[in-house]
């Protein structure tokens, strides 16, 4: 710190002096970071404080503790809401991370560069349909009735499209959704994390008699720890938010699947339904935390980014 | 397989047989992979080419006739009297307008907490970084009840102002200008008498092109593709983007709703034609720029 600020006397000593330094230097920045800061404040700040008033006051903003906290948390679907949640966070990691770097491992090292790029480009293009247009995507793959791969259906005994949509199958396709649309992008990023490894210590492994598979296990994968940890929480933060994908099933399903089947429907229900913008906050200060902890742990536990250079 | 010539010896001594597995394994693997991602792709191109009653009849990877992606387009075209039109024109609005938004805040803000001093720099870094791990969604309703409290619900603004907070550009600008611009220039330069607005103007924003780019790059796919916080902010159809029509073109489509669907002709081909239409923007960018999405994902790493 002292360093930096003998650099910055001395980088403009030359200058008249006239002109107070410091303050010119930091409304400099304040300038800069002005209109950004305004969102930031309204966009970011404000409205968690805001849910965070709300929750813990009644529609005539009176101050009640925890009462509405309670209230949600004692509702018969608030339970049943977050353990979907949790199962589809299970079955989406576990997939994620073991296909995610096996295909990554196998693109970068057994696979031609040629037919390796081409892969990743065709992996990582259903990217483009994320959100709705994935889900409608999907509810087509899955309906007996025009799915090609209907023989498949018919295989695992799902012969029609509400057979398909059984409450205990959701998990499973908002997993094949995600993935879908999610897996392909992160295999590239992979891709790229394991070409950062040094080609001298895949020599190295391969001198001292490592197979492809042990290269893999013991050298790759280790390498590339910290990227598989970033994947996996931020896939996790974004799983808790589940929304868009229930709720066009719920629509297309005409109403066989709840319309509070995850954490935010229920938030919106309570807003848009029940009119109850108390009890919708308590629900996405709980999400809010959980995303506040997943980026906290991220931030402060990962050296991936770079708060200060100097 | 040249990834793994350089080590003939080594690879001589094993054997061929469980070569081979080793091989098939890997084959299998990425072609089920190929299959899974590759194959809903092409059933959504195929689709507008054939009738409802070809789509559920015929065999699914065929193809219809041209004709009949213009008759599907037709009836896309006629549906509430063009709303497809209205709503594709709405997202443009709604993504172009907060995209502008976020190149005028974030890279000011990236340069100034990269390469100047401030009160309140640290805690501005901290904040905007949390955010931008946070995911987006997490700060939708609560947006929402805000908006609402100000009676601002149903107005542009409340779709552009929350989608201009982008805490990921303003990172990936800080990113770039605290390791790609040498302070041996700016030093030089305050020298010679430039202000801190020339600066930014005249050395560091002509730098900035590629990082530009790739903020342009996440903001537009992601607002152009956000359903949840418009969704919940636009109560009329003619201020729906194209992804909230979306939803009700499905609740339209008589295969999923017989009910309210019945009598229209949103069927099979023309709901996929609307996805396509409505993914073509985002589509022609993600052709061109798998590099950009690998550049921006580790930009956190460019520190060795």
């Amino acid at each position: 710190m002292t360093l930096l600020a003998t650099r910055q006397v001395t980088a403009s000593a030359p200058r008249r002096g006239s002109r107070p330094r410091r303050w010119g230097r930091g409304s400099a920045g304040w300038f800069f970071v002005a209109g950004y800061a305004v969102l930031l404040l309204a966009f970011g700040v404000f409205p968690t404080c805001y849910a965070f008033y709300l929750a813990f006051t009644n529609s005539a903003g009176q101050f009640t503790g925890f009462n509405q906290f309670t209230k949600v948390v004692r509702d018969y679907r608030f339970g049943p809401a977050f353990s979907h949640v949790l199962l589809y966070l299970v079955l989406w990691l576990v997939t994620l991370v073991v296909l995610t770097v096996l295909a990554a491992v196998l693109l970068r090292s057994r696979v031609r560069p040629g037919l390796s790029a081409l892969l990743r480009f065709l992996y990582y293009i259903p990217g483009a349909l994320a959100g709705v247009a994935s889900v409608l995507v999907w509810l087509f793959m899955l309906d007996p009735d025009v799915s090609p791969v209907s023989w498949l259906l018919d295989r695992l005994g799902l012969h029609t499209f509400a057979a398909v949509l059984a409450p205990g199958n959701l998990p499973v396709i908002f997993m094949l959704i995600a993935f879908w649309t999610g897996a392909g992008g992160w295999m590239v990023v992979m891709y790229g994390a394991l070409n950062n490894i040094p080609d001298e210590v895949i020599e190295a492994a391969r001198m001292d008699g490592a197979g492809p598979w042990r290269t893999a296990w013991h050298i790759q994968i280790p390498m590339i720890r910290q990227w598989i940890a970033y994947m996996t929480i931020l896939a996790f933060a974004g799983g808790t938010q589940l929304f868009v994908e229930p709720q066009l099933l719920q629509t297309a399903s005409l109403g066989r699947v709840s319309p509070a089947w995850s954490p935010n429907q229920l938030a919106y229900v309570y807003a848009f339904q029940q009119g109850d913008f108390n009890g919708a906050a308590a629900i996405s200060v709980f999400l809010l935390a959980l995303g506040l902890i997943c980026a906290g742990l991220l931030v402060a536990r990962s050296n991936m980014f770079t708060l200060d250079e100097t | 397989m040249t990834p793994l010539a350089p080590a003939p010896r080594a690879a001589a001594r094993r054997a061929t047989p469980s070569r081979a597995v080793s091989a098939l394994v890997v084959g299998v693997l990425l072609a089920v992979l190929l299959v899974f991602f590759v194959l809903p792709v092409v059933w959504l191109l195929l689709a507008p080419t054939k009738t409802a009653d070809q789509i559920v009849h015929d065999n699914p990877l065929s193809f219809g006739s041209l004709h009949q992606v213009g008759r599907a387009w037709r009836h896309l075209y006629d549906f509430q009297d063009h709303a497809l039109l209205v709503w594709l024109r709405n997202s443009a609005v709604y993504s172009l307008g907060s995209l502008v938004l976020t190149l005028l805040t974030s890279v000011p803000a990236g340069y100034a907490l990269a390469l100047t001093r401030f009160r309140g720099r640290k805690t501005l870094l901290v904040i905007t970084l949390v955010t931008m791990i946070m995911p987006s969604a997490t700060l939708v309703l609560p947006i929402f009840l805000e908006l609402n409290r100000f009676h601002l619900i149903g107005t542009v603004w409340s779709v552009i102002l929350p989608f201009s907070f982008y805490p990921f550009g303003v990172y990936l600008v800080y990113i770039y200008f605290a390791t790609s611009l040498p302070r041996d220039l700016l030093a030089a330069a305050r020298m010679d008498g430039c202000s801190q607005w020339q600066l930014f103007t005249r050395i560091a924003l002509p730098l900035a092109k590629p990082v530009i780019g790739l903020v342009a790059f996440f903001s537009f796919v992601g607002n152009w593709n956000n359903f949840f916080l418009p969704y919940l902010v636009l109560p009329n159809s003619d201020q729906f983007p194209i992804q909230v029509g979306l939803n009700q073109l499905l609740t339209s489509t008589p295969s999923f709703n017989p009910v309210a669907g019945a009598g229209l002709n949103i069927t099979i081909p023309e709901l996929a034609l609307a996805i396509i239409v409505a993914i073509l923007p985002v589509l022609v960018l993600f052709l061109f720029s798998q590099r950009t999405l690998v550049s921006g994902m580790l930009a956190g790493a460019t520190k060795e």
